[in-house]
């Protein structure tokens, strides 16, 4: 009866019963690229005007000749061996397309994340030990409206203050400005990578491209974690175990941090799965905004070119890392309170 | 029936006083309504006509807030978007309610198999990230506004899914729904003159709600270049357009749209959160 053999075994069923709804994810995308109106065949036929052969060539090319039950068992044996087909406009294979490009997409949104944390987290607690103070309400003000703000209107006018009143911030395209030349790759996350090379000023300068859009980011979802830390963290500070702390006279920021927020973490955890969920679809809008070369810029570039195959990975790599995230959270449900995993 | 209703009404007041912010959202969310019936014929300008000579001017007594790069007047373009905007985000929730409260309402009542394929399905939908999914819905059916429509209402369908089964599911052996089917109604009339109507309190509050988050959906495809055309006045576009002259200081391109997008989203929100708190007193925070 370890704790760890506990967490493994229901990390494997949890695992397993989110398989059905990955194949079923995987058949949902393909369905729906099948139905796209425009016939890519003709559009990468060399130009409208090509000959009714050349159009018949690339359609027997691309599998697109054959009845559609056969193009979804091809689509599942190539998924299955790590095949994703190939990008029409990048003449890559979108496997590399997609690691070449996953690691800016997930340097922002691990960024804004941890920036949303650290300010939402303390915020809620604040606002739960002051409930009904000025803070309270400033805060609970300020997650009315900030939930209210679309991402491309806060972060545009976070550009304007930002970059053309102050000029503290960099020309908000890119990673990195022109003059730096990039690290060596190693993990594709610049940060990292400028650490490794030791380069500090290339590592400041990444760090200055990133700081907006990932704040940018942070601002949408800081209010849901903001909220649901002040409710948890008011339920927790009234329970009578805390009563009982507070009774033998402990200290207060161990009241705090070690009775009441360990109880009450459980609920920011659970909504820590969907705000992830609405990051990952607020990269598309961020990244558009920033010119970030992300996945999620890829995949727009490619939707709007009625490329199937990169926006079909695309989907489908957004997706897996969604049940990931609910799989991580799920085990970190069972580390923060054992008695979940003891049923 | 006379002392229900004065009860109501006492509820209702009761709540305002707590919560005064809950009229000032109705009452903006009539005003919004309004605008967008209206719209087109009191605005100062046409939003369409552009006249280069007065490009990009700053907000002004004549332009109140400023002209684009075809020097078309922002103010009026944003009153005028508000219609279509608005229309937008209805349609998609009436659509997924209707059709998310039906399908819900019979899968709660029914059980059984049916009920888990169905579940199955909402699992499947929920596993994609729901801006994603829109996005390739409306590429997949085509760049038109009536696939924003469609896909927003999709992409919500699994909420009202859920939410109709699970109201539907705790009344299904309620003594009224028994007593009815007693009274020889058929299945279907006990749902849809029984079920229905009960759990439309809760949904309401649902619907209003989602309208924001319609609102807000609808406008980010905009922006990123799918459903509306130029140069329709929408506010999601007209932010996609301003956002090439942020760089140069030209804020109010974005700003004004912005701040329309922002208000009608607060405004539904905030009538959502006080009707939750008339409709339906368990869910009192």
């Amino acid at each position: 009866m370890s704790l760890l053999a506990t967490t493994l075994r229901r990390t494997g069923r949890r695992f397993v019963s989110s398989l059905p709804a990955l194949f079923g994810v995987l058949v949902f995308t393909f369905l729906l690229m099948r139905v796209l109106p425009g016939d890519p065949a003709v559009f990468f036929a060399s130009g409208a005007n090509s000959g009714k052969e050349e159009i018949e060539m690339v359609r027997k090319q691309m599998g697109l000749d054959k009845p559609i039950p056969e193009q979804l068992f091809l689509y599942l044996k190539d998924v299955g061996s790590g095949k994703l087909g190939r990008s029409l406009t990048t003449g890559q294979p979108v496997v590399a397309d997609i690691r070449q490009r996953l690691p800016a997409s997930l340097e922002l949104t691990f960024t804004a994340l941890l920036i949303a944390l650290l300010s939402a987290v303390p915020l809620g607690i604040l606002a739960a030990l002051r409930a009904g103070s000025f803070i309270d309400h400033a805060v609970r003000m300020f997650c009315v409206v900030g939930v209210c703000v679309p991402t491309f209107v806060s972060g545009l006018l976070l550009v304007y203050v930002f970059y053309y009143m102050f000029g503290i911030a960099p020309d908000p395209t890119g990673r990195l400005d022109v003059f730096t030349s990039a690290a060596p790759r190693v993990t594709g996350f610049l940060l990292i990578d400028f650490l490794i090379a030791g380069d500090m000023a290339g590592w400041l300068a990444a760090a200055k491209q990133l700081v907006l859009p990932a704040l940018t980011m942070a601002l949408f979802v800081l209010a849901p974690i903001a909220r649901i830390t002040r409710a948890s963290m008011l339920a927790a500070l009234g329970s009578d175990f805390v009563r009982t702390a507070r009774s033998i006279g402990l200290p207060a920021w161990r009241i705090v941090v070690t009775y009441a927020l360990r109880n009450a973490v459980l609920p920011v955890l659970t909504i820590l799965g969907i705000v992830f969920s609405t990051m990952l679809g607020a990269n598309v809008l961020v990244e558009k905004v920033f010119s970030w070369p992300g996945v999620a810029s890829y995949a727009l570039d490619a939707l709007l070119a009625s490329d199937y195959a990169p926006v079909q990975g695309f989907v489908l790599l957004m997706a897996s890392i969604f049940v990931m995230v609910n799989l991580t959270v799920d085990i970190l449900y069972s580390i923060s309170d054992p008695r979940i995993s003891i049923e | 029936m006379s002392t229900a209703t004065s009860g109501t009404l006492n509820h209702v007041a009761w709540v305002l006083r707590g919560n005064p912010l809950t009229a000032v959202a109705a009452v903006g969310v009539a005003l919004l309504c309004v605008l967008a019936a209206i719209g087109p014929w009191i605005v100062p300008y046409d939003p369409i006509a552009s006249n280069v000579a007065i490009a990009l001017q700053a907000p002004s007594a004549a332009h109140w807030a400023g002209t684009d790069q075809l020097g078309r007047d922002v103010f009026s373009r944003t009153v005028v978007a508000a219609r279509l905007d608005l229309m937008i985000a209805a349609s998609a929730v009436s659509l997924s309610f209707v059709v998310g409260a039906v399908i819900g309402s019979i899968c709660g009542y029914v059980g059984g198999r049916l009920d888990r394929i169905v579940g199955r399905f909402v699992d499947v939908l929920m596993a994609f990230p729901l801006f994603v999914l829109a996005m390739a819905m409306v590429a997949a059916l085509g760049n038109r506004v009536e696939n924003i429509v469609i896909a927003t209402a999709f992409i919500n369908l699994p909420f009202y899914i859920r939410f109709a089964r699970a109201e539907v599911n705790v009344r299904r052996n309620a003594g009224w729904v028994e007593s009815a089917r007693a009274c020889g109604d058929s299945h279907l009339s006990v749902i849809l003159r029984f079920l229905l109507p009960n759990i439309l309190p809760a949904m309401a509050v649902q619907i209003s709600l989602n309208l924001g988050w319609a609102v807000l959906n609808a406008a980010g495809l905009s922006f990123i270049g799918l459903g509306v055309q130029q140069p329709t006045p929408e506010w999601g576009i007209m932010v996609a357009e301003g956002a090439r002259f942020i760089s140069t200081g030209n804020w109010w391109l974005v700003a004004c749209p912005g701040f329309a997008l922002m208000v009608a989203v607060l405004f539904f929100n905030l009538l959502g959160d006080g009707l939750r708190d008339i409709l339906d007193p368990r869910m009192r925070t």
